[in-house]
């Protein structure tokens, strides 16, 4: 059996989650100090890909990176490089559809964030980058890596964005969320049979994963009210 | 060293404007929830910023709206006590602490003077949330005690901890504060805290400040109508002047012989009305006793002035045994003349 496809899928997901991993902080951070109004145009303008169809994204992303479109042809004129069709291209739809989750789960951690801790911090001489590293992302981590699992879990089972921009080559393209279709489309159902197994193994260790994280958030929080009651 | 501020701020409809100095000793600002005091202590700490006026310590700018002048608060050198402590809660006690030391190199030993110093020996590597209310607010302290600032800043500090942890902390506070030479600031809505933690007492109203004195001063005589229910007088009333010597207590419905009768207001403290004597001329009320209140350790009784309009019945306190000894369901009572605080709006 050729394990391209897992490999393909691995490494589209991680690498688009380290992405989003730092481009959701960096939103959630600055986004959650913005006036109400910014905060509720941005909020629409960065979650929307959430309840979008994944082939409106793929079909939005084409329309930009298409060998025939501005970005795209700039590229190719200039550094001789199609944006489309790589296993890599990817990572662009992958990276869409999965930055609402990211953004979201650590906003919301960011905002639940007990302020006076900076400020403590700030009059007690803490830089903000101090503060920022040592005394916030700390208390949010929970959020913060949950959201990143959250996401990783997903990029895995992109398809339809996947499928419009790097379609399915085997052995260059494939994932198996394409893999599996392009399998049972054309008969061969053993081997997709296959494939959906692993795709639930995969699934369920990552679940497993957020569960034990908010676990622990949990049982974190629970002693902090214990200790305030 | 000495505090002067001058600031001017509005959120919302909300408007602060309050201007003081403080040297040497604890100034408190005695205000309702709401008043302003907090958002006072967090300009002062530059955590927020004015809309407009100056701020001064020990000499050093720290905010001048003319001048442009914002220091930010990592340069302020204030001690800000958070109600709730805001101990970082993945840090145990000692790294807690460290933080505050500015001095890296003499970090260590500083933090090991202090553990000793705020007896929280033993305690070390435990995190906040497995100390008792009053341990963390001795870890506060000290993290703010080693950041060596030129005033502490204390925001309402006894509320977070239980009534009887509450007076052993505020016996333990006190001796930090003696041993503290600077300004020290104290916001608390509590009077009996607000007496014997401060040397001087402002009363804040709605964002401003009322009245500045001496704590005995206050207390005695505390000029407007929010200092005498802040300072825990109970017995209120709007006045309208009568004669030269005289004005009607329009909640009470009764006339009143008093020292000064342009006041806006007047009031008793329930202790200072007394029973009535044979020689006693002014101010001499029968009265009705409306309700009897057991407290643990006096009596409140509500008294209602008997032909009158009265809208809201005395209050007088009195000691258990006097008032078992004479119970009765009416009573002539004596209002002192010299004990009737004398209020403006």
């Amino acid at each position: 059996m050729d394990l391209f496809p897992l490999w393909n899928s691995l490494r589209i997901a991680g690498i688009s989650t380290v992405i989003v991993f730092f481009a959701g902080i960096f939103a959630a951070y600055y986004i959650s100090g913005c006036p109400r109004w910014v905060k509720g145009v941005l909020d629409v303008v960065l979650t929307v890909p959430l309840v979008l169809p994944p082939t409106v994204v793929g079909y939005l992303l084409l329309r930009l990176l298409g060998p025939k479109r501005p970005v795209g042809s700039w590229f190719l004129q200039t550094f001789d490089l199609r944006l489309t069709m790589a296993w890599w291209s990817a990572v662009f739809a992958t990276v869409v559809v999965i930055f609402p989750l990211m953004y979201r789960t650590a906003r919301g951690a960011f905002e639940s964030f007990d302020e006076t801790l900076a400020q403590a911090g700030k009059t007690l001489g803490l830089s903000n980058t101090r503060i920022f590293w040592r005394i916030r992302m700390p208390s949010c981590r929970q959020g913060v890596l949950a959201g990143a699992v959250l996401a990783f879990a997903r990029a895995l089972g992109e398809y339809g964005a996947t499928n419009m921009i790097a379609g399915y080559t085997p052995k260059r393209t494939a994932t198996i969320s394409t893999a599996v279709y392009n399998l049972w489309s054309t008969g061969n159902d053993a081997l997709a049979l296959r494939w959906v197994l692993i795709n639930l193994g995969i699934s369920a260790a990552v679940l497993m994963t957020m569960n034990l994280l908010e676990a622990r958030q949990r049982t974190e929080r629970g002693d902090r009210r214990g200790a305030a009651g | 060293m000495a505090l002067q501020a001058e600031i001017e701020k509005t959120l919302g409809s909300f408007r602060l404007k309050v201007s003081f100095e403080a040297e040497n000793g604890v100034l408190a600002l005695l205000g309702a929830s709401g008043c302003g005091k907090s958002l006072t202590l967090k300009c002062i700490a530059g955590i927020e910023k004015p809309d407009r006026g100056c701020i001064t310590l020990g000499g050093r700018v720290l905010f001048d709206s003319e001048r442009r002048i914002n220091l930010p608060p990592q340069e302020r050198r204030v001690g800000f006590l958070f109600q709730q402590y805001a101990l970082f809660p993945n840090m145990t006690v000692r790294q807690n602490i460290a933080c505050g030391v500015r001095e890296k190199r003499k970090r260590d030993a500083t933090v090991a003077a202090m553990i000793r110093r705020m007896q929280l020996e033993g305690q070390e590597d435990k995190k906040p949330r497995q100390l008792s209310g009053g341990q963390q607010q001795r870890v506060a302290l000290a993290r703010i005690l080693v950041n060596e600032p030129d005033i502490l800043m204390l925001d309402e500090p006894f509320s977070a901890l239980d009534s009887h942890l509450r007076f052993r902390m505020e016996r333990e506070v006190r001796a930090v504060l003696r041993g503290f030479d600077k300004p020290v600031l104290l916001v608390s809505h509590n009077r009996d805290e607000v007496f014997r933690m401060a040397d001087r007492i402002a009363v804040m109203g709605e964002g401003c400040i009322e009245t500045v004195g001496g704590r005995h001063e206050v207390f005695g005589d505390p000029k407007t109508r929010t200092g005498a229910v802040l300072t825990g007088c109970k017995n209120v009333s709007p006045a309208r002047r009568l004669s030269r010597t005289a004005v009607f207590a329009e909640d009470w419905g009764i006339g009143l012989t008093v020292p000064d009768p342009d006041a806006a207001c007047v009031g008793i403290r329930m202790h200072d009305i007394r029973p009535a004597a044979p020689e006693d001329g002014t101010n001499v009320f029968d009265c009705r006793v409306e309700e009897e209140i057991e407290n643990p350790f006096s009596f409140t009784l509500m008294l209602r002035p008997e032909g009158t309009e009265c809208v809201q019945p005395i209050g007088w306190e009195t000691d258990k045994a006097r008032w078992r000894a004479m119970r009765a369901d009416r009573i002539r009572i004596c209002i002192p003349e010299d004990r009737i605080l004398i209020l403006r709006e």
